[in-house]
C-alpha cells in the first residue's frame, strides 16, 4: 500500500529513506514542511523567526551533492527547528529576551556546526522562556506558544516552541536545551520524544548559558529512532567546551532493539510522590501501565526509593539562579544587545536601566534570588548547602543504579496546564519540574516517551533515566516500549478543526508587554 | 520575613537591576516565599559531605597554549550598541 501521508507528517528516518533513494528531493520535503508552517503557525506561534533563504540554500546543496552521487549523512535534507538559544552565524539569536534583540552571532555553536555538517535544513528559531527560565514558554518576550493538543494550554517549557513545532509537524525534528526539564517536560506535555543527554555528552560551545553546571542540549523528535539519529549528529567531544566528555560516541541506532529481556527497571517512589504528594492519578496510572508493559516485554521491575530527591526543588532553585545571576552579568549594554536610550548620570545607571528594560520579570526574579544566595554572608547557607545536598541526591542515584539499569517515573506531575494558570505563583510553576530537575543535578541522561493520554485527551510522558553515558540502554528501553504502543502515532487535532483562528485572536490578546 | 524591601533594593544594586516601587514590593513578597521554601534544607545533615559542582568527575582540562585564529575586530564589534573605531564605547567611568 502506498503511503498517502504528506511529507511533513513523516519521521526523519522515513524521509531519510525517501531522500537517499532519490524518491523525493530535499527541496520537496522543505516545501511540504513550509506549507505546513504557513497553515498552522499563525495559530500556534511555535516560531519566532523563519529562515526560508537559509533553508532553501541548504536544501539545494543537499540535492546537488546527492545528484553528483555523493554519499550523504542519514539526516541530510531533513528540516530542523532550532530553539532561539544557539549562536547561529548570520542569523539573529535572542534567547527570546529583549536584551538580545538584534544580536547576530559572528560564529556558530558547536552543535550548529554539527547540524550543518550533517546537511540538516534550518527552518528557523523557536519560541522559549526568556533565557530558558520557565516551564510553560509564557516567559518569552515574543508572545506565548500554544499546545497543539489544546490551544488553551501551554506546550510546557522552556523549549516549548521546538516541541510544539515537532508536535504539529511544523518541523521534522528540533533541538532544545534542558537545565531542569526544559526538553522532557514539554515533550511530555505534547506527546513527542525528548532526550536530555548526560552532562558533557553534547557540546555547549556557543549555546547561551543559563546554569552552567546543569545545561545540556538535546533532540526533540516524533519517535525514538529519530531521537537516536539526532543524538548521532549531536554527541561528541568538543575541546572548546571544557565540560565536554572525551569518550567514544556509539552509533545510537544500534541500540534500537525491540527487546528488554533481563533489563532491571526501578520505578522511583519520589518521582511518583514528592514530599508525600502524589502526581495526578491519571499520570500515575499511565506510568504504572507502562511499567507493566516493560515487564511483559521481559524487564524486571520494582519500586526504589531515593529519599534525597525530596529536596530537589529547593536545591535546584538555589543552584540554577545563582549560576544564572553570574552568567547573565554579561548583558550590560556594552558588547552586544540592548542599551538604554534614557539619559544616564554614570555607567552604573547605564547598566541598571539597560538591564531593567531588557530583562523580563522571571529573569529579574532569578537574578535577584541568585545574587542574594551568593552575596556576602549567605553563600554557606544557600549555595554551599545546596551543592552538598546535590551530592546526596547524586549518591541516591548511584545507589539505585547498583541494581537497576534504568529508572522510570512520570516526567511531570500533571498534564499540560492552562495558559496563565501558574504565571502569578513562581513556586507552583517550579513544582511542574519536580520529577526532572534531580536528573540534571545528577548529570544523568533522561528522556520522555509518550505513554498515554488523560481523559481530556492530553498526552502523558514516561520518564526514563539512565546511568552516566547510559544513553544506549535508555534508548533501547524507550524503543522497545514505544514499538509496543501506538501513542507516538497519534496526532494533535485541535489545530485542524478550525479552532486555530479563534486561538490566534486569544494569542494577540495575551501578547501584552511584560508587566 | 527573611528579606526586607531595603535588602531587596541592596540586592538589586548588586545585581545591577533597577526596580520600580511596584517591582520592589512584588519581589520582596515573592522572594520571601521562595526563601521560606528553602528553609527545609536546614534540616538536612550535610556535615562532611563535599559539595558537587560537576556531574562527571573531571580533573582540570588543560590544552597547549597555541595561537589560533580568532574573530576579526570587525566581527567582534558588529553587535556593539556604541563603538569608536575598534573599541566599544561606554559612558565616562573616570572623572
Amino acid at each position: 500500500m502506498s503511503d498517502t501521508r504528506e511529507l511533513y507528517d513523516q519521521t526523519a528516518h522515513e524521509l531519510s529513506d525517501l531522500l537517499s533513494t532519490k524518491q523525493v528531493s530535499a527541496r520537496e520535503v522543505l516545501d511540504s514542511v513550509w506549507n505546513r508552517i504557513t497553515a498552522v503557525d499563525e495559530a500556534l506561534h511555535a516560531y519566532i523567526l523563519l529562515t526560508r533563504d537559509v533553508a532553501e540554500q541548504q536544501a539545494r546543496e543537499v540535492d546537488e551533492r546527492r545528484a553528483k552521487g555523493e554519499a550523504l549523512p542519514a539526516m541530510a535534507g531533513v528540516p530542523i527547528a532550532l530553539k532561539d538559544i544557539y549562536c547561529t552565524k548570520g542569523i539573529e539569536t535572542t534567547c527570546c529576551s529583549k536584551i538580545l534583540r538584534g544580536f547576530v552571532p559572528p560564529y556558530d555553536a558547536g552543535v550548529i556546526e554539527r547540524c550543518r555538517r550533517h546537511g540538516l535544513v534550518f527552518l528557523g528559531k523557536t519560541n522559549m522562556d526568556e533565557f530558558a527560565m520557565g516551564s510553560s514558554t509564557e516567559n518569552s518576550s515574543r508572545g506565548v506558544t500554544h499546545n497543539p493538543w489544546d490551544m488553551e494550554r501551554v506546550p510546557g517549557g522552556s523549549s516549548g516552541g521546538s516541541v510544539a513545532a515537532v508536535t504539529a509537524s511544523e518541523a521534522i525534528v528540533a533541538m532544545g536545551t534542558d537545565t531542569g526539564g526544559s526538553i522532557r517536560q514539554p515533550a511530555s506535555f505534547c506527546g513527542v520524544v525528548g532526550l536530555k543527554p548526560t552532562y558533557g555528552r553534547v557540546s555547549r560551545y556557543g549555546v547561551i548559558a543559563f546554569a552552567s553546571s546543569l545545561d545540556q542540549v538535546g533532540p526533540i523528535t516524533k519517535d525514538v529512532r529519530d531521537c537516536a539519529l539526532m543524538l548521532n549528529v549531536l554527541a561528541g567531544h568538543d575541546p572548546r567546551d571544557s565540560t565536554s566528555i572525551d569518550a567514544p560516541t556509539p552509533d545510537y541506532t544500534k541500540s534500537l532493539l525491540p527487546d528488554v529481556k533481563g533489563l532491571r527497571v526501578g520505578l522511583v517512589k519520589e518521582f511518583m510522590e514528592y514530599q508525600g504528594v502524589g502526581v495526578d492519578a491519571e499520570v500515575a496510572a499511565a506510568v504504572r501501565a507502562a511499567v507493566g508493559r516493560l515487564e511483559e516485554l521481559g524487564a524486571t521491575c520494582d519500586e526504589v526509593s531515593l529519599p534525597y530527591l525530596n529536596y530537589s526543588i529547593p536545591v535546584y532553585y538555589i543552584i540554577a539562579p545563582a549560576e544564572a545571576s553570574s552568567n547573565l552579568a554579561r548583558y550590560d549594554g556594552v558588547q552586544y544587545g540592548h542599551r538604554t536610550r534614557q539619559p544616564i548620570a554614570d555607567i552604573i545607571e547605564m547598566y541598571r536601566k539597560t538591564r531593567d528594560e531588557g530583562f523580563g520579570s522571571e529573569v529579574k526574579r532569578r537574578i535577584m534570588l541568585g545574587t542574594y544566595a551568593l552575596s556576602a554572608g549567605y553563600y554557606d547557607a544557600y549555595y554551599l548547602k545546596a551543592s552538598q545536598v546535590r551530592t546526596l541526591i547524586r549518591r541516591d542515584f548511584d545507589r539505585a543504579f547498583e541494581d537497576h539499569d534504568i529508572l522510570v517515573g512520570p516526567v511531570s506531575p500533571t498534564v499540560a496546564f492552562r495558559l496563565g494558570e501558574k504565571t502569578e505563583d513562581p513556586v507552583a510553576m517550579y513544582l511542574s519540574d519536580v520529577c526532572t530537575i534531580s536528573v540534571n543535578m545528577g548529570g544523568l541522561p533522561g528522556m520522555s516517551v509518550p505513554c498515554g493520554f488523560s481523559s481530556e485527551g492530553l498526552p502523558i510522558g514516561l520518564h526514563i533515566v539512565g546511568k552516566p553515558l547510559g544513553e544506549e540502554t535508555m534508548l533501547r528501553a524507550a524503543y522497545a516500549y514505544e514499538q509496543s504502543t501506538d501513542f507516538h502515532r497519534r496526532k494533535a487535532v485541535s489545530i485542524l478543526t478550525g479552532e486555530g483562528r479563534r486561538c490566534a485572536v486569544v494569542r494577540e490578546q495575551r501578547r501584552s508587554p511584560d508587566p | 520575613m527573611l528579606l526586607t524591601p531595603e535588602e531587596v533594593e541592596h540586592v538589586a544594586l548588586l545585581a545591577r537591576l533597577e526596580l520600580t516601587d511596584e517591582e520592589r514590593e512584588r519581589f520582596t513578597s515573592q522572594l520571601n516565599s521562595i526563601l521560606e521554601h528553602f528553609e527545609q534544607l536546614r534540616a538536612v545533615d550535610t556535615s562532611g559531605v563535599p559539595p558537587m559542582s560537576h556531574a562527571i568527575a573531571m580533573a582540570n582540562v588543560l590544552r597547549e597554549d597555541e595561537p589560533a585564529p580568532s574573530l576579526s575586530p570587525e566581527d567582534a564589534l558588529q553587535n556593539a550598541p556604541d563603538r569608536s573605531d575598534d573599541c566599544f564605547r561606554v559612558p565616562r567611568v573616570i572623572e
